[in-house]
């Protein structure tokens, strides 16, 4: 029970803080020069975006969570399932940004789901 | 097998330096400007670029399960969540915080992230993502024999089945909203 509560929070927190951060990415606007000065400019004007904190909190929140996870099972299980948050992040950026997320891609995610699940079942 | 083998032949139809985005996008499009930036921008197909990109690929498949791995170790000594108790967060924070296997997991997760987003200033998305899928497959190889994890082969074919799906993720349109 506890592993999947830290696996959900690992994924949902994980996608959510990346999904934050692409909003705040989307935000601030493209890159086009990429010398230092210039990108610590950027750095500067993202961090004044809120959806960037969303995000770092939420990352924080799924990193500590994989830490929690990596004590209790193998890194050899932890990691591969959480190639969930590939299915996440699709739902994610399909209700949260409004992309349109193709066929392929949906068969794509549809593998990575029966391949976490292999994983899951071959747990001790 | 054949397919397999081209997607990672230099030169060919989708190899790192020619964007997926053109295979999709047509004249008149709404994204022609974006089309003609990309056209405009494509690096040079060059011997020493190819060896940059492999290098920086093979850096990404390594840092990110080996510091994984460091992380697995570390809280592997600290003990089992599942024995915590809200009274020892202070002292589990202090066992993660004081971790020499955490501090180097973290180091090999930030030079992970730096050779992803350097790899991501010439490469293409959609060539980095599929081949970094394989770090699935590196990190039941570096717990199999670094930590001496048993891996059934259940878990194996899982994982080959996850790396199969994150290369197809990793062929479709990089962009699907257009620009703002």
């Amino acid at each position: 029970m506890l592993e999947f509560l830290f696996l959900f929070t690992i994924v949902a927190a994980g996608t959510g803080g990346e999904l934050c951060v692409s909003r705040a990415m989307k935000v601030v606007g493209e890159v086009h020069d990429f010398r230092p000065a210039a990108l610590v400019r950027f750095v500067f004007r993202a961090m004044r975006v809120s959806w960037m904190w969303f995000g770092i909190a939420m990352m924080t929140l799924a990193f500590f969570s994989l830490l929690a996870m990596l004590s209790i099972e193998n890194v050899s299980f932890v990691v591969p399932v959480t190639a969930l948050s590939y299915a996440a992040g699709a739902f994610g950026a399909m209700l949260f940004l409004r992309e349109r997320i193709s066929p392929q891609r949906w068969v794509g995610v549809l593998i990575v789901c029966i391949g976490v699940t292999l994983v899951w079942l071959s747990r001790r | 097998m054949k397919a397999v083998l081209a997607f990672f032949t230099p030169g060919r139809g989708t190899a790192p330096f020619e964007s997926p985005a053109r295979m999709d996008l047509t004249a008149g499009s709404t994204f022609d400007a974006y089309r003609k930036g990309l056209n405009r921008n494509r690096m040079k197909d060059s011997p020493g670029l190819h060896l940059k990109t492999y290098v920086l690929i093979l850096l990404i498949v390594l840092f990110a399960p080996l510091g994984n791995v460091l992380l697995s170790k570390g809280m592997k000594g600290i003990g089992s969540a599942k024995n915590w108790v809200p009274g020892d967060i202070f002292h589990i924070l202090a066992g993660i915080v004081t971790s020499g296997y955490i501090w180097l997991g973290i180091a090999c997760l930030l030079a992970f992230f730096v050779a992803y987003m350097l790899v991501l200033t010439w490469a293409d998305y959609s060539y980095v993502q599929p081949a970094s899928s394989f770090s699935y497959a590196v990190v039941a190889l570096l717990g199999y024999f670094l930590l001496g994890e048993s891996v059934p082969p259940l878990r194996w074919i899982g994982i080959l089945v996850i790396c199969a799906g994150v290369f197809i993720v990793g062929h479709t349109h990089p962009r699907t909203t257009e620009k703002a």
